[in-house]
């Protein structure tokens, strides 16, 4: 297969370049992060992250064809033969696929993502329902890949000030969480023209996310609790 | 080339589960405290244990510490060390409800107790038939979960991570051996730090990339254990390698045993559900060597399955789809990636895949490294620190049992953060002066790297050792391999010196760091190759063709290995528990 590769090592290069690359693939190379070790295997100086090549680590987020994808669980089947890869968008490039995620965690930080609760814990588990655990499914799984953010336009637009679509899912995980008792700070931190309201429900979160999580429906949910809160 | 110094209280190397366990205790403690780590903390190889961690929590059914240890004992083949075994299960309910009070979103029971499951060689009544419910799990994505809430947990505390860093050597004193620092490598930057601190805690992981086929992230090489062998520190029983039965025939990603414990099953090319000849009781809940043993046996008598008989089916549809989504989710969305089955309809195709490392750098039960020294076959070697897969305490001596590993993350990272805050506060001690000369032998293999005008691919060296390991010392191990292996490895190791990266940049050089990462995998592989051939008997994941026997008189012994000259020492395995009689060796069915 035809690999097409945003290339940029500041250290020698004067500006980014695309490098084509010819990977002759094995029947057992399944994903695109095989073609990838492959095509790195013939250029060592071909930089990306990866680490547990089964879509649950997050490191490998890549702009594959346009879309914002994980390479690891990227079936090589459902790619045509000639494959342009970028780094994620809107994010500094360090090096060639390798971006800078400075924001994008800041951001996560910034919702206080655990569990608060001053109660003296008990001597065993806090108890929870299944139902109630039920509401933590669609939220806790996030890899913090950032393929969302880095898709979403107002997120491309104010890293800085808008929460973006991966923080916001973890604002909301410990909002439905039974255990945490920081609904009413949470909620104060988010009402905010930017760090929430900046979503605009233009979904491309929901279509970039590799672990088929729904960030958009979260925010609606805490927009719904500032809602309920008001009235 | 010049070396910038920054100190610390302690620095805690890698950021998986036990790292970051260990993090929280120091942070919270007030002490200054930096975490390396090769990758942002959430991607460590944690975040890829599926199945749960144990803890007799009795949630559903009796249990208690007193069975968790004996099934613990038993699962290790009577290699792992007593106290130390007591130790981490008598700390099990404590560490999981302090995980649980952090935020793990742990499945729930009706009552609102955490959800337990059966696992593999966890029982009832000190080994009797009847299974424990003894495994606490967050769906199939119990590491995941585990890690993302102690990072979580971390951010809390402030904890200061240097991320994508990765380090190099330990820094040791000359006059004693304490170590009293490492150097580093800054990827972003491709600057050469020295870090120096009064303890060092290395949480570094296994290192499962030297085989082949194998269940681990390309991180785990292993750098901690490459860190101790070139500081002349020796590694112990580092023959001693889990093979998961269910690895993704040809992918080799894991399928959680969580998915037998749930009630799936195991079937060879007759539709025999085999496992019920190797262990009439367990069945496919029997340890993980028994059943991988199992398993290769039924490929090799041509009982396999798939067009060329080389692997077996794990069938979990008559679950049903609804135990399948909400217990197993995971298994779900990589069967259908992986392996182009929905596990809902079809069997997924498993074979024996290497996945954890039972061996390491020896430690006691506090986490404090120990290595022979004069008299003592366990002298502390001053301000170091060793927990989870990369140290080897012993609690898992030959065999490790499913949801022990996530238990020994949490128990053994925060026995080692208190061992370090107790350390560091009986003596108050300023900072000891760097030896001469410290970070030179960084430099210099940095400087091999970055002038080399030719040699051989890092890629190729590593091929080659991941081939020979997987050919040469496997599920069943052959006095003939064995030998051969011995030397092809040394050969291995000796072109590993003589590698060529085309990659010079300065700015974030993964071919840098693969090849230094290579250089961890070799002590390695050397390390498991040589202290394999050397044992000669079989026990829990060593199994040997001209040693079938559990031999205790001459080989109940802990081994150790030391990279200079290949030296082999032995020491005896610790028999005696803390508080309970000791747990006499018996023949292991189940």
């Amino acid at each position: 297969m035809k690999l097409t590769i945003y290339r940029y090592d500041p250290d020698k290069d004067a500006k980014p370049y695309y490098r084509d690359y010819d990977v002759p693939l094995d029947p057992h190379d399944r994903m695109l992060l095989d073609a990838l070790v492959k095509a790195k295997a013939q250029d060592d100086t071909l930089s990306f992250r990866r680490s547990c090549r089964e879509g649950v680590c997050g490191s490998d987020a890549m702009n594959i064809n346009g879309k914002n994808r994980l390479a690891c669980t990227t079936k090589l089947a459902d790619l045509p033969e000639h494959v342009t890869i970028r780094p994620l968008p809107g994010v500094p490039v360090i090096r060639d696929l390798i971006v800078d995620m400075t924001q994008f965690f800041k951001q996560y930080h910034s919702v206080k993502p655990y569990v608060i609760n001053e109660d003296p814990p008990p001597e065993r588990e806090r108890l929870q329902s299944p139902e109630e655990r039920e509401h933590l499914n669609g939220l806790y799984e996030c890899i913090l890949c950032a393929c969302c953010s880095t898709s979403c336009p107002s997120f491309w637009w104010n890293p800085d000030k808008f929460v973006g679509p991966a923080g916001l899912l973890q604002a909301y995980r410990f909002l439905a969480d039974t255990r945490d008792q920081a609904t009413s700070e949470r909620l104060d931190d988010l009402n905010d023209p930017y760090r929430l309201f900046r979503c605009h429900t233009i979904m491309n979160c929901v279509d970039a996310c590799p672990k088929g999580l729904n960030p958009t429906k979260a925010i609606n949910h805490i927009k719904e609790l500032l809602v309920k809160r008001a009235v | 080339m010049a070396i910038t110094t920054r100190r610390f209280d302690a620095i805690v190397v890698g950021a998986g589960g036990s790292g970051m366990r260990a993090a929280l205790e120091l942070a919270r403690a007030n002490l200054k405290v930096a975490v390396l780590s090769k990758v942002f903390p959430t991607r460590s190889h944690t975040v890829a244990a599926q199945g749960g961690i144990a803890a007799p929590l009795a949630n559903s059914g009796e249990d208690n510490w007193h069975w968790h240890m004996y099934d613990t004992v038993k699962g290790a083949d009577y290699l792992g060390d007593q106290d130390a075994i007591e130790y981490m299960c008598r700390r099990a309910i404590e560490v999981v409800v302090e995980l649980e009070h952090m935020g793990m979103p742990f499945d729930r029971l009706e009552s609102g107790k955490i959800y337990q499951r059966p696992f593999g060689g966890h029982t009832q009544e000190y080994g009797s038939a009847k299974m424990a419910m003894r495994a606490c799990a967050a769906a199939d994505r119990t590491g995941h979960a585990m890690l993302h809430t102690l990072y979580q947990q971390n951010v809390r505390a402030n904890t200061q991570f240097l991320v994508e860093w990765m380090a190099l050597d330990l820094i040791r004193d000359p006059q004693d051996g304490a170590v009293v620092g490492v150097t580093a490598l800054e990827m972003e930057t491709g600057e050469l730090h020295v870090l120096q601190a009064k303890a060092v805690v290395l949480a570094t992981g296994g290192a499962g990339r030297i085989y082949w086929a194998s269940t681990n992230a390309f991180i785990n090489t292993g750098d901690g254990l490459g860190m101790a062998a070139r500081a002349g520190l020796p590694l112990q029983d580092m023959e001693f390698w889990q093979f998961h039965p269910t690895g993704v025939a040809g992918a080799g990603i894991l399928i959680t045993e969580g998915v037998r414990g749930e009630g799936g099953y195991l079937l060879n090319k007759n539709g025999e559900r085999f496992m019920e000849r190797y262990a009439p009781n367990a069945k496919d809940l029997a340890s993980r060597d028994v059943v991988s043993r199992a398993m290769t046996t039924e490929i090799k008598e041509g009982r396999g399955c798939g067009a060329h008989g080389d692997h077996v089916l794990l069938k979990l549809d008559h679950l049903g789809p609804e135990v399948i989504n909400q217990r197993l989710p995971g298994i779900r969305e990589i069967a259908i990636k992986f392996a182009n089955v929905d596990p809902i309809r079809d069997p997924i195709p498993v074979v024996p895949t290497v996945h954890y490392q039972m061996g390491g750098i020896p430690t006691n039960y506090m986490g404090q490294v120990v290595a022979p020294e004069g008299a003592s076959k366990e002298a502390i070697v001053p301000g170091l620190y060793a927990a989870g897969e990369c140290a080897c305490v012993s609690v898992h001596g030959a065999n490790r049992l499913g949801t022990n590993s996530l238990l020994d993350l949490l128990v053994f990272g925060k026995a080692s953060g208190e061992q370090v805050i107790k350390d560091l506060r009986g003596q108050p001690t300023p900072h000891r002066t760097l030896p001469k000369g410290t970070g030179d032998a960084s430099a210099a293999r940095l400087n091999r790297l970055d002038t080399a005008t030719g040699g051989e691919r890092v890629a190729d060296v590593l091929n080659d050792l991941r081939r020979t390991m997987q050919a040469h010392c496997s599920v069943f191990r052959f006095p003939d391999d064995l030998h051969k292996g011995v030397q092809k490895m040394k050969e291995i190791a000796r072109r590993a010196e003589r590698t060529f990266i085309a990659d010079k940049s300065k700015v974030f050089n993964t071919a840098r760091v693969e090849a230094l990462e290579l250089e961890n995998l070799v002590e390695t592989a050397v390390s498991t190759m040589i202290c394999a051939e050397a044992r000669k008997e079989s026990r829990g994941a060593q199994a040997r063709a001209d040693f079938p026997e559990r031999d205790d008189k001459n080989w109940m012994k802990h081994t150790l290995w030391y990279k200079e000259g290949n030296r082999l020492d032995y020491k005896p395995v610790h028999l005696k528990p803390l508080t309970v009689p000791t747990m006499e060796p018996k023949v292991r069915t189940y």
